[in-house]
């Protein structure tokens, strides 16, 4: 195999591996937000769901839970698995960065002062303004590098979507380097992994940068 | 009578902070509250603002009532959507100044008008420019807070409460965040809102302020007023220990 072949062939796994990211931060950044907030909910049994199930996305390895989103549907009920294998990979993601994200939020609301609740709460804005004017741009500021570091990570953890036989960049590259005895195809994942993340470091920099106009 | 607020009561964890407080408020009043820390000075603003519910007794603004206790003693407050109109009436600056970070000078003080209050940009922008310049910080309208000293910070806090036309104007110990070389500067801007007949009551620990610029003075301890009255009587002829103890200090 030339290397030309074996780049164009990982090529079509870095694109799948893109997906699997982009599909991922779209879902688990809202959601992550839907969490923090309920787990701020007045109903207690809200809470106590709410906070088993960031528990359980934090404490079990994400391969295992991608594991049960495939084969969880075929053992429970029987269903054909076949077209679902996509879909279980993101849902698996997405429930798993929201919960991360869903504590970064709530580490950042909590440490808006008061006061600041306050000063809204007398010049008459109503909860909902209080957040989205007043609370959301400061909590976004503060949780940019928590935000940064999930961000980066699941670039790497993409490659667990391997364990569903998923083809993205880290299955290609085992699979490639098994059939052709060479370690190329894990160099070449490697160094996309790598450029991939200092997108990310450098997007992230400048949306930090964008909002250093405030201390 | 802007403000009436009748045997006011609250406690915290079972801890009487306000025992049986009455303080009412005519237009164009300047009424400054002393007292020792722990007094329950500030918890009486926050009741007033309702950023604090009352355990019993009766709040009214413009002799309209906004919470009350009944016979069986259960407090009640208006509905929360009639609350933000009780809300429009006074206006409160804190200690800590809490301005918005995020927002330039100028939009801490037009933002709530113009989405709280729906004026339009314009007016608010106006009047906005015309606080500042009375402030005397128009110069810093594009600034951000941060950008300010503490002194020019609490002007532009009062400005922002003042830009929603207030009835009535609470300050909680406006100077206690400041540099002493920095009070001066707002305690100006109080006085000379003072003049132009703004009601206010101000928790303060400027003895000397308080006694040149209020109408009426009210001391305050262990939650009950101990002593009000013209401050000219209240700090030269105390009649109550309790006042004279706490007056003793600050002659100091």
């Amino acid at each position: 195999m030339t290397l030309s072949t074996m780049l164009s062939t990982m090529g079509a796994g870095m694109i799948r591996t893109c997906l699997i990211f982009v599909l991922t931060l779209v879902g688990s950044l809202p959601l992550g937000m839907i969490v923090a907030l309920l787990r701020k909910s007045r109903f207690a049994p809200v809470r106590g769901i709410i906070s088993v199930y960031i528990s359980i996305m934090r404490d079990t390895p994400l391969m295992l839970q991608l594991l049960c989103w495939y084969f969880g549907p075929f053992y429970l009920f029987g269903w054909n698995i076949g077209s679902w294998r996509f879909p279980a990979i993101i849902v698996g993601f997405v429930l798993n960065y929201a919960a991360y994200f869903a504590e970064i939020y709530r580490g950042g609301i909590e440490s808006i002062p008061a006061g600041q609740y306050e000063a809204a709460e007398v010049l008459g804005y109503s909860k909902a303004q209080t957040f989205i004017r007043i609370i959301l741009p400061q909590v976004i500021k503060i949780i940019m590098p928590s935000v940064t570091n999930e961000v980066i990570t699941l670039v790497k953890d993409t490659s667990l979507a391997f364990t569903l036989a998923y083809q993205e960049v880290f299955s290609l590259a085992k699979q490639i380097s098994a059939s052709q005895t060479s370690f190329m195809p894990f160099l070449i994942a490697g160094i996309f992994y790598f450029v991939a993340n200092y997108i990310v470091e450098i997007v992230m920099k400048r949306i930090e940068k964008s909002l250093d106009y405030y201390k | 009578m802007i403000l009436e607020m009748n045997n006011i009561r609250k406690h915290f964890d079972g801890l009487e902070v306000l025992e049986d407080i009455s303080l009412n408020v005519d237009s164009g009043e300047v009424v400054s509250i002393i007292g020792p820390s722990g007094s329950g000075k500030s918890t009486l603003l926050r009741c007033a603002t309702f950023l604090e519910t009352i355990d019993g007794g009766e709040i009214l603004y413009m002799g309209d009532r906004a919470a009350w206790t009944d016979e069986k003693g259960s407090v009640s407050y208006v509905h929360h959507q009639d609350l933000r109109r009780f809300r429009n009436y006074c206006g409160l600056v804190f200690q800590q100044f809490n301005l918005f970070p995020h927002y330039s000078i100028l939009k801490n003080i037009i933002d709530a008008p113009i989405h709280v209050q729906k004026r339009s940009r314009e007016e608010a922008e106006e009047t906005a420019m015309q606080l500042l310049g009375k402030m005397g910080i128009a110069d810093k309208a594009n600034a951000y807070p941060y950008q300010l000293s503490g002194g020019q910070q609490q002007r532009v806090a009062i400005a922002r409460a003042l830009a929603m036309k207030p009835e009535i104007l609470f300050f909680d110990e406006p100077t206690s965040a400041l540099d002493p070389e920095l009070t001066g500067e707002v305690l100006k801007v109080i006085r000379q809102l003072a003049e132009e007949k703004m009601t206010m009551v101000v928790v303060t620990h400027e003895m000397p302020f308080a006694k040149a610029v209020s109408n009426r003075v009210i001391f305050m301890a262990d939650g009950v007023i101990v002593e009000q009255g013209d401050p000219v009587k209240v700090f030269e002829d105390p009649q109550e220990e309790r006042t004279k103890q706490f007056l003793r200090v600050f002659e100091r």
